[in-house]
């Protein structure tokens, strides 16, 4: 009996990977500072829409992990195949745009981490972006990711922290289901902005690409599929324990939108003299975990699309689109944040706005493949899961147009987006 | 003669981008329709396209290849006007609904390609025929694909004149058909595919879908089927195993190193794993199960059990004539393993020394060094340290006994390492 359980756990760790990393790499530098911003000034006000962002993540996911492994082919495959080149370029071309942003938006992260050690940006920008490039280039990759995936152990100082803190917890948990919308301009931004950062594109392209790499079949997809679930559910709690321990820590003295790093450390004060080296080195690594994986996962996604040669297997002279391609978002992605008095906030404020206007796009994609019988065979979606998805689609859509609307207008709202120094 | 040759040589070429979106000109000049998609009927001619269609959704109409007179820049000229409805046809291969943007596998340079759009060309033999020419899978197809509608087609081939080309002639392509029924109308076979260098194959599979991968391995001879197996890198070693029938599956493996075909099944779940063995023929059968028993990480494990060994007193001519029966094992081995009067090792002899020693010498006389073997339970560690130190090739396996149960060959070593350095440690 013993054994049984044991080995059903190692076939569950033997899969674990795709879907956790997934996950991790989700609470980037964007993540981050969302999560912080609407605990800082909205307390656990906002708590609620984490619940159904979870659903969504998961539903988004569990049908990518989905068709990787029934199809054992790549979304933007699919895409080409099903749609046609024209549409495919298209779909590139703004994940591209959109994915640009992201990257940006991770080295903004790794510029403000280190600013708190202090270290100029100037210096740990170029480096970053020198250590991601070679990483992958080297071949050194997934040795690597094993660091990365540890040092995102340190969301734990999150929870620690919110414990500490003694926050209201009753309170904590009453928000978190019970939804509340507050008529202004800041907290919609916010909420857009949660959704915008929890659920992105590149995560459906990345992790059916993962699944397929992998080699997971429908035959082994039960395991894969509890672990991408499980990986959702892992994001969504880390987004919890940061909101309440932003509300404990900062927004219970008097709410303040976070304006820098150094604000957004002040949530792990509890935790003592230490806490600005270890939010910085939190921050730190889970910037340059994106940073590596977005430019690899963008570069590969398109090059698939296109039908180039594409992956870390091929050397330079074999797939020169897809090694110039990742070259170049990771240089103009680094080299953004360095010209000085960039506007960074708005550079992460779009990165969000166009996450949230991608996905349902994205979305209606997916969910017209993965609804083919001569493609999924009995792997389709379910009626239920179906209705679910589309209600998602809708909700996305409505969303986005009111994120748009609201950056569109004159008077944006003030500091609705976390900020870097 | 000569001047019909010439006329073939320049002849038109057309590309699919135009042909759909060409006008249908009836004998008194009416304008019928535009050609929405084109067929060949691979049952009928491998090459020429068989039926023109038009029309919209669900009422489209067909237009027989002998009904066409002439392609000119105005459309293609109608020598009557008798259309028939068409419907779906599995023994028709569509080439927009069928090959644009699919992956087909370029024989030639052995690597799965996409197709952006195809070249056919117009050659005459009575009327004027559609022959199918090229597959293009480059930028310039790309291009056509994209501007196709947007731009007129003489401002398109004008601008696509600076791209080079890169397309891939229509024999050495191979279209991978999922649907074994459709497959067979088609006439679509694998043959070609069982040139290709294993290895090469190996490749082309992991580029593949499910569906794809599956359908290779149904049509494959056994034997190539095998040996790409064991290139194949093992997760998708894993999938495809899966997804075969068991029976298929026990055949592919009868024909692989029982150790290969151990280290295979060894990723698959253990109902998946009983099915396939049982399939299998008893005596390999018998060899795998107990291989699968051996950890991956010790001698055992990485060790193959098909090897050359000879008793000891065996003359040189004996040992050649038993090397000539199995050319494919002496492609793969650089020793034969010598046995005394009770079976157990007694020495390594090298292949080449059979080729330079006399034909009536004693292969005892052939080796001198006390051979190397390692124990089946040795970790696979030492054995490396083994091959490191003393430059191996090869290194037998033995019991308790001193009785030879594999070899570990330096490809072994290379294959244990492999995934090491690519995690880059």
């Amino acid at each position: 009996m013993l054994r049984r359980v044991l080995g059903r756990l190692l076939t569950f760790l033997g899969v674990l990977g795709p879907g956790f990393i997934t996950a991790m790499v989700d609470n980037d530098a964007g993540g981050i500072f969302t999560y912080s911003e609407a605990g800082a000034r909205w307390g656990y006000v906002p708590l609620w829409t984490l619940i159904p962002i979870t659903v969504l993540l998961i539903v988004n996911q569990e049908m990518c992990s989905r068709m990787g492994a029934v199809t054992g082919k790549g979304l933007s495959d699919l895409i080409r195949e099903e749609f046609g080149l024209r549409t495919t370029v298209l779909v590139m071309l703004l994940l591209l745009a959109v994915n640009f942003t992201n990257i940006a938006a991770n080295f903004a992260g790794i510029a403000g981490a280190m600013e708190l050690l202090p270290v100029s940006r100037y210096v740990s920008v170029p480096l970053g972006a020198l250590i991601v490039w070679l990483l992958v280039v080297k071949g050194t990759y997934q040795s690597v990711e094993k660091v990365f995936l540890a040092a995102s152990g340190f969301y734990v100082a999150y929870i620690v922290s919110a414990v500490l803190v003694e926050p209201d917890w009753e309170l904590a948990l009453r928000s978190a289901v019970r939804p509340a919308l507050v008529a202004d301009r800041g907290y919609m931004a916010v909420m857009v902005g949660m959704v915008g950062t929890s659920v992105a594109p590149w995560m459906q392209f990345y992790l059916q690409a993962a699944i397929v790499e992998k080699g997971v079949d429908s035959t082994r997809y039960e395991d894969t599929r509890m672990e991408v679930i499980l990986g959702c559910v892992l994001m969504s709690v880390v987004a919890f324990f940061i909101i309440v321990a932003c509300a404990g820590a900062i927004w219970e003295g008097g709410p303040r939108p976070i304006e820098s790093a150094a604000e957004a450390a002040e949530a792990l004060r509890p935790l003592g003299p230490y806490a600005y080296a270890l939010f910085a080195g939190g921050l730190l690594a889970s910037s340059m975990f994106a940073a590596s994986i977005l430019p690899l996962s963008t570069a590969y996604t398109v090059c698939e699309g296109l039908g180039l040669e594409s992956g870390v297997d091929h050397d330079f002279d074999e797939a020169p689109t897809f090694y110039g391609l990742y070259t170049a978002l990771i240089a103009l992605g680094a080299a953004v944040v360095l010209v000085p008095a960039f506007p960074i906030v708005p550079m992460i404020l779009l990165s969000q706005v166009l996450n949230g206007i991608l996905l349902p796009v994205v979305m209606i994609f997916v969910l017209r493949l993965v609804n083919r019988r001569d493609l999924m065979h009995r792997w389709t979606n379910g009626p239920l899961y179906n209705l679910i998805a589309w209600a998602s689609v809708v909700l996305m859509l409505v969303l986005s147009a009111a994120l748009v609307a609201f950056t569109l207008l004159p008077s944006a709202p003030e500091a609705g987006i976390p900020s870097l120094p | 003669m000569a001047m019909k040759r010439a006329r073939t040589d320049s002849a038109k070429l057309v590309y699919l981008t135009e042909l759909t979106g060409m006008r249908l000109i009836s004998p008194n000049g009416a304008r019928i329709g535009r050609v929405r998609e084109a067929a060949v009927v691979p049952r009928e001619h491998a090459r020429r396209v068989a039926r023109f269609l038009f029309g919209t959704g669900h009422t489209r109409f067909a237009i027989r290849w002998n009904q066409v007179l002439a392609f000119s820049d105005d459309g293609i000229q109608l020598s009557d006007e008798i259309f028939s409805p068409y419907y779906d046809n599995d023994g028709h291969l569509l080439l927009t609904k069928d090959l644009l943007d699919q992956q087909i596998i370029d024989v030639n340079g052995r690597k799965v390609v996409r197709v952006n759009d195809l070249a056919l060309r117009v050659r005459s033999n009575g009327n004027e025929q559609l022959w199918i020419d090229e597959v293009g899978v480059g930028l310039q197809g790309a291009f056509r694909r994209l501007t196709e509608g947007l731009l007129p087609n003489r401002v398109i081939r004008q601008i696509q004149q600076r791209i080079p080309p890169n397309s891939i002639p229509w024999r050495a392509c191979n279209i991978v058909e999922p649907d074994p029924q459709r497959r067979l109308r088609l006439r679509i076979s694998h043959d070609r595919l069982e040139s290709i260098h294993p290895a090469d194959l190996a490749d082309i599979v992991e580029e593949l879908g499910s569906d794809e991968r599956e359908a290779l391995f149904e049509t494959l001879d056994e034997g190539v089927a095998a040996d790409t197996l064991e290139e194949v890198k093992p997760t998708v070693k894993a999938s495809i195993l899966h997804s075969l029938d068991p029976d298929r599956a026990a055949d592919i493996l009868e024909e692989m190193d029982p150790a290969e075909a151990a280290e295979a099944l060894a990723s698959l779940q253990r109902h998946a794993r009983e099915d396939i063995v049982r399939d299998m023929e008893r005596e390999p059968a018998g060899e795998v199960a107990q291989l699968l028993g051996l950890r991956d990480d010790t001698a055992g494990g990485m060790m193959g059990t098909r090897f050359f060994s000879f008793p000891e007193d065996w003359t040189v001519a004996r040992a050649v004539a038993r090397l000539g029966a199995d050319d494919a094992l002496v492609k793969r081995s650089t020793h034969a393993f010598l046995l005394d009067g009770s079976s157990r090792l007694s020495g390594a002899l090298p292949l080449g020394r059979l080729a330079t020693a006399g034909r009536d010498a004693l292969l005892r006389r052939l080796t001198y060094r006390k051979t190397l073997s390692v124990p089946i339970d040795e970790p696979a560690d030492d054995v490396i340290d083994l091959f490191d130190k003393y430059n191996l090739y090869a290194l037998p396996v033995v019991d308790g006994d001193g009785r030879i149960h594999g070899v570990i060959t330096a490809d072994d070593v290379i294959t244990y390492l492999k995934p090491a350095i690519e995690r880059g440690l």
